[in-house]
């Protein structure tokens, strides 16, 4: 069996990236993740420009038609054009995952560099706060924030800015702590320089790398998480054309129009896709030390 | 585990039982709305009550009392068992909580094992011919399982099986024919992780110098597969499954509203909606609680099955 060696040696070099897509060749599937990505801006940014009809002016003569040429994705119960509404739809999903993610990175960033840089009590409470946060299923805390404060857009994309900053933290924190014994944190401190000119010099663009990847990471989630809520009834509501609400409002006719909920599932599984393999082929870019720091998560 | 390290990880267990307690409670505490006014507008069948009602209604029930004082008296019923009184429905909490929970148990326990009949046989497949065809055919499986919002799969499953082909009911939870397709939903999203983790156990292991040995001295693959890899490479894989609760709990919520199973999820969906907020305090506690405890249980377990680790280091 000459296969066998060979059989080894993938073996190994699998072995090498202890999570996610090795073996398979990644950075294949990360141009595939990259391409979904951005076809997907530029659906969101042309498509509703281009796109002959309305979003949200119903037509009635037109209800729940099937895919055809002039409305590939058919048209919903009110006569709307699907694929109209899913590239707008497409909008709001990319806006929200990128804003959500953007707050949960800049808030874990700042209390994982708090707590990992200034230690004792600070670093004990912060860090307290954080096990609080991941201890409740992120989703159930975010329902339960989101439904407190009243179904809107805006509420679910605060509900989940909140519950999700806290793995940021943790990862901030982590690396802060091997990074600074280092010789140049210590040299730093030695030149008389200042705790907050040390964390944000020094050991903040030291950490902007592993967190990017796990913004990447993260931005899938989020657009589930927004779908989800928004698929509960907590999100956007009708008529807005956001994925999980088209969803949630298709399920009254999954007999006579299939497409209303196979649509905007399709989409929203495919947006996930590409960012997750985005974010897996950027993970493979990292030092060990750092993918090891993220798997801890 | 030393007992040291058990005691410093009961501790911070406590410190954060307590954390998830005092968001619970403190989430609804800070929500406009006057509780009394609620509950008595509910008892005089929607008329608005006088002022003078609401001050005495306050006051009998301890509501102008500092938050910290609520809390306690909260918390000392809720380890009781007493979680409060619906807004709405006559009965208390753990009532409602313990009518509803058998579901949501029998959900996640038969996720569970659908998740683990396909992630098992398919992460060993996996490993141990990587890079074939069912090596790939099984991680786009999972890549494609990890992004799929598990109501959509849930849609599609009503659409083919109940609706076009007639197999199965849709909605409820009437008998073990009802499971079949909220199981099978929650279950193949499960199963997108496991696989991608055993995979990735068995080829950590199948690499280990001991397995190196066995083979050399020319012990049949199966076996060596079977017997010598797959037991060790099943320890990370136990703490997997216990992290995966928060799957199944995120996602029992979102799956019972799709088949419109009485559980816990539905109930914390609907009294959200109603604004029954004794009922979202005490279905958010018990999913903290729980969610808590599973993980300090799996941490135990972890390191019964493996002496190295050792649970007092700071998880740094």
């Amino acid at each position: 069996m000459s296969d066998r060696t060979a059989d080894r040696r993938k073996q190994q070099e699998a072995t090498k990236q202890p999570r996610g897509t090795d073996g398979l060749a990644t950075d294949r599937l990360g141009q595939f993740g990259i391409g979904v990505v951005l076809t997907l801006l530029v659906l969101a940014a042309l498509g509703p420009v281009v796109s002959p009809y309305d979003p949200v002016e119903q037509d009635l003569s037109n209800r729940l038609e099937s895919p055809s040429l002039s409305h590939p994705f058919g048209t919903d119960q009110l006569g709307r054009d699907v694929l109209t509404r899913l590239l707008h739809g497409a909008r709001f999903s990319l806006g929200i995952a990128v804003a959500v993610t953007t707050v949960r990175l800049i808030m874990g960033t700042a209390v994982g560099l708090l707590a990992g840089y200034a230690g004792g009590w600070i670093d004990e409470t912060l860090m307290r706060l954080v096990d609080t946060l991941l201890a409740f299923p992120g989703i159930v805390l975010a329902l339960v924030i989101a439904g407190i404060l009243g179904p809107s857009l805006v509420n679910v994309m605060l509900a989940l800015s909140v519950v999700g900053w806290a793995s940021y933290a943790r990862l901030v924190r982590s690396n802060v702590l091997s990074l600074r014994e280092r010789e140049f944190v210590s040299a730093a401190r030695l030149l008389g320089r200042s705790r907050t000119h040390i964390a944000t010099r020094h050991l903040l663009p030291n950490v902007v790398a592993p967190v990017v990847v796990l913004a990447t990471l993260d931005i899938g989630s989020v657009i589930l998480g927004t779908a989800g809520l928004s698929f509960l009834g907590l999100g956007a509501q009708p008529p807005t054309p956001e994925w999980g609400t088209m969803l949630a409002s298709g399920r009254s006719y999954l007999r006579q129009a299939w497409w209303l909920v196979n649509a905007p599932g399709l989409c929203i599984m495919l947006t996930v896709l590409g960012f997750n393999l985005l974010g897996d082929s950027l993970r493979d870019m990292l030092s060990p030390t750092q993918t090891a720091q993220m798997e801890e998560l | 585990m030393t007992g040291a390290g058990l005691c410093k990880r009961l501790l911070t267990m406590a410190i954060v039982l307590l954390g998830v307690s005092l968001l619970t409670y403190g989430l609804v505490f800070v929500t406009p709305g006057d509780p009394a006014r609620t509950i008595l507008t509910q008892q005089m069948g929607g008329q608005a009550p006088s002022q003078d009602a609401v001050d005495q209604f306050r006051a009998e029930n301890g509501l102008d009392d500092p938050f910290i004082v609520q809390y306690a008296r909260w918390m000392g019923n809720a380890l009781q068992g007493d979680l409060g009184q619906s807004y709405y429905s006559d009965r208390s909490v753990s009532d409602m909580i313990v009518q509803r929970l058998p579901n949501t148990i029998g959900l996640a326990v038969a996720s569970m094992l659908v998740a683990l009949v396909i992630a098992l046989p398919a992460g060993i497949a996996s490993a141990s011919n990587p890079g074939s065809r069912i090596d790939y055919a099984a991680q786009i499986g999972s890549l494609i399982g990890v992004s799929m919002p598990n109501f959509w799969l849930g849609y599609l499953l009503i659409i083919v099986c109940a609706l076009r082909l007639n197999l199965l009911p849709v909605a409820g939870a009437a008998g073990p024919k009802y499971l079949v397709l909220p199981s099978l939903t929650l279950g193949s999203g499960m199963a997108a992780v496991i696989a991608r983790l055993v995979r990735t156990a068995m080829l950590d292991v199948l690499d280990d110098a001991y397995i190196q040995a066995a083979r050399s001295k020319g012990l049949r693959e199966r076996i060596l597969v079977y017997k010598h890899a797959l037991r060790n490479a099943l320890v990370p894989v136990v703490t997997i499954i216990g992290l995966q609760l928060s799957y199944v709990l995120n996602g029992a919520v979102v799956i019972e509203v799709v088949f419109q199973r009485p559980g816990l999820g539905t109930l914390l969906v609907d009294a959200i909606f109603a604004r029954d907020y004794p009922v979202v305090q005490g279905v958010t506690l018990l999913i903290g609680v729980i969610f808590v405890l599973v993980n300090f249980a799996v941490d135990l377990t972890y390191s019964r099955l493996d002496p190295r680790i050792d649970l007092g280091g700071e998880h740094t």
